[in-house]
């Protein structure tokens, strides 16, 4: 027998293990297949797809184009303000949650309890702190603002966490043995090397709350949501291929220069 | 451009060299940043004094969801296991079906450099459309209820999972894959046995991962009439029952937390 095979057959067997959890999953997923059921699909289904696909095709140039207040351009801006005010917000809250939560500066029963505060939050559906805040300040973007600074906490702390914690404590050590002082060391030693890690965070979940933004009109919270969800359900077709293929491109562009800047970011 | 507005600093070394120090950008940044606010906040009608005045409104939903109604939880847990149920199908098939999307999307594995372009084109746009838009389109097409949700879910899962599987297939090391090929072996045999060892641990992760996050996603699908626990959601809001409501959210953070416990248990061992 060669080494090679040697080491072949020394290779762990877990060949078991791996079949009992491919098992129960497939089990799992076998229950799980009773909720699909394709009775509802009929005729007038695929004739609503084929309208859909031919609404898209052919949008309402004329709502697209224009720059009244009813107009997609309108829209898509003020669903930008929304997202980008809101992420300022929940960047500004995040910042001590994430200080509460790190295991490294408080205490562990404290940090325990702050994430489970963030878990809730998370999980809470951002369309429940839509309707809450509407009861705050009345529909309008001003609720869908506070919805999505509310839903960036979650996880914008808990990857600021993973910063804090990640902080190299070293540089701390010889700043105070070199006599600065407390504050010259928080400006010094330990902004410099979370900052670059929470603006490209941030500027992550900017992007992501474009697309939150953009639904957050369902509950009446402002932004390009509400018309989209009215065209649909009024069977305009091609008003909802306008709208669509406004926010589908802005939210490519975003995309695009937020990828770019976080790569400077990250590369320095 | 900036450099030649605001010439870089000359400082003087003891050695006797020069050397410019570029002007720091943080202060354009700024403007643009308070400029931008500005703005929003115009657009928006961000009023602080109106939500410090308004904001008990606030904590009074809250205060009602406390205590939760415990009783709630016998007609609440077959929309919670239909929503588990619902992601877990979708997140299933939908990366199944995202990994001939991904190879397709392979700068390194497809020749063609138009056909890879075309399935990342088709990858982005999937990933931009909201889930509940999709979910609304697909009630139309297949009827309220569970399947609905399941397609959305399906789709948003084919565009994560297959952006990041594409990313990592053009990442792994072409070597051994090489090799196969030269003593030849096909190129799917060559994919089989050189590429997929390297990229399934990354791919289960994520689509566990993927999962973790559809399970939120399926809890607001009832909202646009896509089945699962949403639907409740959107019946006791507009009941204002908010006793009923915090049952609710609390069974669902619950088994959110459970799910991602063992989902981080796994993908622990994947990686």
């Amino acid at each position: 027998m060669s080494t090679i095979e040697k080491q072949l057959l020394a290779s762990p067997r877990n060949r078991s293990y791996v079949l009992i959890v491919t098992a129960i999953v497939l089990l799992l997923f076998l229950w799980s297949l009773s909720v699909v059921s394709f009775k509802d699909v009929n005729q007038s289904g695929l004739k609503i797809a084929q309208n859909i696909m031919n609404g898209i095709i052919h949008p309402d140039l004329d709502l697209l184009l224009n720059v009244s207040k009813q107009s997609v351009l309108y829209l898509l801006v003020q669903t930008l303000a929304i997202a980008f005010l809101g992420t300022v917000v929940g960047a500004i809250l995040s910042v001590p949650f994430a200080f509460l939560a790190a295991s490294n500066i408080v205490p562990k029963p404290v940090s325990w309890l702050t994430r489970l505060l963030l878990i809730v939050i998370r999980t809470i559906p951002a369309l429940v702190y839509g309707l809450m805040f509407i009861r705050v300040s009345g529909p309008g973007p001003f609720a869908g603002v506070l919805t999505v600074g509310l839903t960036s906490i979650g996880m914008l702390s808990k990857l600021y966490v993973d910063a804090i914690e990640e902080l190299d404590t070293k540089v701390l050590e010889s700043m105070t043995s070199i006599g600065c002082t407390t504050f010259e060391k928080i400006r010094f030693g330990i902004v410099p090397q979370l900052m670059s890690i929470f603006m490209s965070v941030t500027i992550y979940r900017f992007d992501m709350n474009m697309r939150e933004a953009s639904i957050l009109g369902l509950v009446g919270a402002g932004g390009i949501g509400a018309p989209l969800i009215f065209a649909m359900n009024g069977y305009k077709w091609n008003q909802v291929g306008s709208l669509l293929i406004g926010l589908v491109v802005l939210i490519l562009i975003i995309e695009l220069i937020s990828n770019k800047i976080r790569a400077k970011l990250i590369k320095g | 451009m900036y450099d030649k507005i605001f010439p870089p600093k000359q400082v003087v070394l003891p050695s006797g060299k020069v050397v410019l120090e570029k002007r720091s950008r943080t202060p354009l940044i700024l403007l643009l940043m308070v400029i931008a606010i500005v703005w929003s906040v115009n657009m928006t009608g961000f009023d602080i004094k109106l939500l410090f005045r308004r904001i008990d409104q606030f904590f009074v939903i809250i205060g009602d969801m406390i205590p939760p109604k415990w009783s709630y939880f016998s007609s609440l847990w077959r929309a919670l296991v239909a929503t588990l149920q619902m992601s877990l199908v979708g997140s299933m098939i939908g990366a199944l079906l995202s990994v001939p999307f991904a190879v397709m999307a392979s700068a390194n594995i497809i020749r063609n450099q138009v056909v890879v372009t075309v399935f990342k084109v088709i990858l982005s746009l999937l990933r931009t459309l909201p889930t509940l838009v999709t979910a609304l389109i697909a009630t139309f097409v297949f009827g309220l209820g569970p399947t609905a949700g399941v397609v959305a879910i399906l789709l948003f899962t084919i565009s994560y999972v297959g952006k990041l599987l594409y990313e990592q297939i053009e990442n792994v090391d072409m070597g051994p894959f090489e090799a196969m090929e030269s003593i030849g072996m096909t190129r799917i045999q060559a994919f089989r046995y050189a590429v997929l060892p390297q990229v399934l641990p990354g791919f289960l992760s994520t689509s566990l991962f993927c999962f973790e996050g559809n399970v939120r996603y399926a809890a607001i699908l009832g909202y646009v009439g896509a089945g699962g626990i949403g639907l409740l959601i959107n019946e006791n809001l507009g009941w204002r029952d908010y006793s009923n409501l915090g049952m609710i959210i609390l069974a669902l953070v619950v088994t959110v937390y459970l799910i991602e416990w063992v989902s981080e248990h796994f993908r622990k061992k994947l990686i």
